[in-house]
């Protein structure tokens, strides 16, 4: 076997890296859904925030030099976007799944809108690290360049994990979510919370846009997401509100993802578009497994509007 | 009668003068003025919408008095707002679980306090809350989801919840309404024997003479917002709290049981389906319910009877075995309920049997709003549907501010009316039942029930599901007990053994 050339290995080995590329804006969004849907509120403008996320942190990159400036950017503008759903949603008689489709339509279309001037120019790359230095082969070391924002996402999934078991920010959010009655029981203000956790969840999912932009694809277009936001509700639901869950739903994801590709880079050349198809089925089928006509899901927040 | 302080124990006295509390022009409490002494049990009766609840929710802060003062310790106080009620001692235990169901019952206590940490030290928590729970009379799992706990468990917790946050005066509000009587039993020794230690004082709002009677010191009487009786509960005799609390209304007698059992029109064999939790199966090998007989099924709430009653609604799938109404097997489908005349009252029926943001005309509707005498109809008779409803509205009693008024803002009792008004017009000859007077007062308990009685000797079937025994007891001809999903005794009215019901119920026979 000569160096490069893997044959049929090439496709696992292209999949666990894109996989890992692929999967870092599910996992941030994913999360960031996680925490608004704890607190018993659904986010599905998540997709609008993702591409305006994409957009501004990919222009204050452009115009700062600085790719953590636009991952702070995409951060803030995720989380003025998520208080603005939470606070539309927080009025009497406002349905939070209507809100959140308004959102992403206004989200992508204020990013179309603004992210025009910034379609040509080329913002600095996120930084990576080289995991694969032990290995000699190019395709090894390619799977492994594993970027600073995964690592973070990691981290970010394992904190949430624990801030719902021992905090008390943590335990509030799942009172909140679970029974209004209950947080009202106790002296708390529903609504209050739950604007605050969709901000913060908004914060999370800008920062899965920017990584798009800045790192994988790694720049800004108008077809840059397709459809990451709206796939993390589903895989939400598929990962229990489990953020830990979350991460291996995203592995999961963006495997599924890297499938397309993979075909693709070992030579597949008719057919293997059917495979750029594979979340979307996926999303589908893990849709229905996970259903069921007698019994309500399982860890699901109380106070959700899809589950109640 | 006037009270002061607290006792060295911790237990607070507690104290309103002239609450007053309107709502626009209804005046739902009229100068109340009760007097808690410390350390005493003290029970508040009433009927539903005499202002029991308004009056504790205006001591608790969640309303604020048009007039009237609250005291506490002997000294006035304001309270804006629940938070403040707290701070100065006061807790109350709602009817309804107010646990967060998803957390442990440890996540439960920790979190309720006002000093949760930022950071909990499990650990740290863990030791401190064995601590409290060996000072206290009775204990529950620390460690598992409240959902899993039993209803018994987790009115044990909402009241040890109470005691670890420091509350000195408890507000019980119907707190035995979701326990068997064992469970009440055990319960109220444990909270009436804190308040002899002087350690807290309670006020329990209630619809239950007996357990004004063996358990409380005090009684206060609340008749249409006003304090119609008040006295220490060894004065009163059972005759006098219900004169008190009802003035010149009459119970419905019980309705005389007349004629007998005809031919079988329900028929459960052999059915096999699994419960909410898909974990374990129910199995109902044989269920017969005869014409003109009612059929008791007693039990505690979780051993199947929900999942029967869905079985027999059509809500869940069978795995094995049929379901036969007058000797034809029956899938539930609409027409089929209308043609062979099966009606249901199933528990909680503004979740299960009314849409609650419908109105009343509507809800009373719902069997026949596309009928017209021969067959379906396309269009509806908006007038015919008022004039229906209205003269059931009248027949059955239900109060409702307006025939449009939505279905969820009349109470318990009046929601329970309507839907009786809709399930026993017409002909009926296989009426289900589950838990039909679950938390109504006496006289719309004696109403439903003589309904009940009057269906059952019109010559319907009538199979009822309670966890009333004493309800089972007072209307069934034949008595069933449902353990673990299975029937475990069957045996006709006159020769059932409360005790051995009991043991069966229990499980362990």
């Amino acid at each position: 076997m000569s160096d490069g050339d893997l044959g049929l290995w090439a496709i696992p080995i292209a999949m666990l890296g894109g996989a890992i590329r692929v999967s870092t804006p599910f996992l941030f969004v994913s999360l960031g859904e996680v925490l608004t849907e704890r607190s018993g509120r659904i986010n599905l403008g998540l997709e609008g925030t993702l591409v305006f996320g994409a957009m501004s942190g990919y222009a204050v990159a452009y115009l700062t030099g600085s790719p953590w400036a636009g991952v702070l950017a995409a951060a803030v503008a995720g989380s003025i976007f998520g208080l603005f759903h939470g606070l539309i949603c927080s009025l009497p008689r406002v349905n939070d799944i209507a809100i959140g489709i308004a959102m992403m339509l206004l989200g992508m279309g204020l990013a179309f809108y603004f992210g025009k001037p910034y379609i040509q120019p080329v913002a600095p790359d996120l930084p990576s690290i080289g995991f694969g230095w032990w290995s000699d082969l190019p395709q090894v070391q390619a799977a492994l360049r594993v970027n600073v924002l995964f690592l973070i996402g990691i981290a970010a999934a394992i904190f949430l994990w624990w801030m719902f078991r021992a905090t008390r920010v943590g335990l509030i959010i799942r009172v909140v979510g679970d029974s209004t009655d209950a947080a009202r029981a106790m002296g708390l203000n529903p609504a209050v919370i739950r604007t605050l956790a969709t901000a913060a969840g908004g914060a999370f999912a800008g920062v899965g846009g920017a990584y798009l932009s800045l790192f994988y694809p790694g720049s800004w277009n108008e077809g840059i997401s397709s459809g990451q936001g709206l796939m993390a509700v589903a895989l939400v639901i598929f990962a229990r509100w489990n953020p830990i869950a979350c991460f291996w739903a995203a592995i999961l994801f963006g495997g599924a993802g890297a499938l397309g590709p993979a075909l693709q880079s070992v030579g597949v050349s008719s057919g293997y578009y059917l495979f750029y198809a594979a979340p979307y089925v996926l999303t589908l089928g893990v849709l229905i497994a996970t259903s069921s006509p007698t019994r309500a899901v399982t860890g699901a927040p109380g106070e959700l509007s899809i589950t109640k | 009668m006037t009270v002061k302080g607290a006792l060295p124990g911790g237990a607070l006295g507690v104290e309103t003068v002239g609450m007053t509390m309107r709502f626009g022009g209804f005046t739902a409490l009229d100068g109340v003025s009760i007097a808690v002494a410390p350390g005493s049990f003290h029970a508040l009766l009433g009927e539903n919408g005499a202002g029991k609840s308004t009056l504790v929710k205006c001591m608790m802060g969640f309303y604020r008095a048009t007039s009237g003062q609250l005291m506490v310790g002997g000294r006035e106080v304001e309270v804006p707002d629940p938070r403040a009620a707290h701070a100065h001692g006061l807790g109350m235990v709602y009817q309804h679980f107010t646990l967060v169901p998803s957390l442990t019952a440890a996540e439960n206590l920790v979190i309720s306090r006002d000093d949760a940490p930022r950071v909990i030290d499990w650990r740290a928590e863990r030791v401190a809350l064995a601590e409290f729970m060996g000072r206290m009379p009775f204990a529950v799992p620390l460690d598992q989801p409240v959902r899993a706990l039993s209803a018994g468990e987790k009115q044990k917790l909402e009241i040890l919840k109470q005691l670890y946050l420091g509350r000195r005066f408890l507000i019980l509000d119907e707190p035995t309404s979701v326990l068997t009587p064992d469970e009440a039993d055990e319960v109220l020794g444990h909270v009436k024997a804190l308040c002899a230690a002087g350690q807290i004082t309670v006020l329990m709002i209630t619809h239950k003479f007996r357990e004004v009677t063996a358990y409380a010191d005090t009684v206060s009487v609340l008749r249409r917002g006003a304090l119609v009786g008040t006295g220490a509960v060894a004065e009163l005799t059972h005759d006098a709290m219900a004169r008190m609390m009802m003035g010149d209304a009459r119970l419905a007698d019980p309705a005389p049981r007349t004629g007998t059992p005809g031919a079988p029109v329900l028929s459960v064999n052999g059915v096999r389906a699994s419960d909410r939790s898909g974990l374990k199966d129910i199995a109902i090998d044989g269920l017969t319910v005869r014409a003109g007989e009612i059929v008791g099924i007693a039990g505690i709430s979780g051993n199947g009877q929900m999942e029967l009653m869905e079985v027999l609604t059509g809500q869940r799938p069978l795995a094995a075995g049929e379901v036969l109404v007058k000797g034809a097997p029956y899938d539930a489908t609409r027409e089929e309920a209308r043609i062979r005349c099966v009606r249901y009252l199933p528990e909680e029926p503004l979740h299960n049997a009314c849409a609650a943001r419908m109105s009343v005309t509507e809800n009373i509707a719902f069997r026949t709003f596309d009928l017209n005498g021969k067959g379906t109809r396309f269009w509806l008779s908006g007038r015919e549907m008022r004039a229906r409803a209205a003269d059931l509205v009248a027949a059955f009693k239900v109060k409702t501010a307006s025939l449009d008024s939505p279905m969820a803002s009349l109470s318990g009792g009046n929601v329970q009316r309507a839907v009786l008004a809709r399930e026993l017009t017409g002909d009926v000859d296989l009426l289900v039942i589950s838990n039909p007077c679950f938390g109504l007062d006496f006289t719309a308990v004696a109403e439903i029930r003589a309904r009940i009685m009057a269906a059952r000797n019109a010559g319907a079937a009538v199979l009822l599901m309670s966890e009333d025994l004493d309800e089972i007891i007072e209307l069934a001809d034949r008595v069933l007990v449902m353990s673990e999903g299975r029937i475990a005794y069957d045996r006709p009215a006159a020769e059932a053994d409360r005790a051995e019901i009991g043991h069966h119920m229990g499980g362990h026979a």
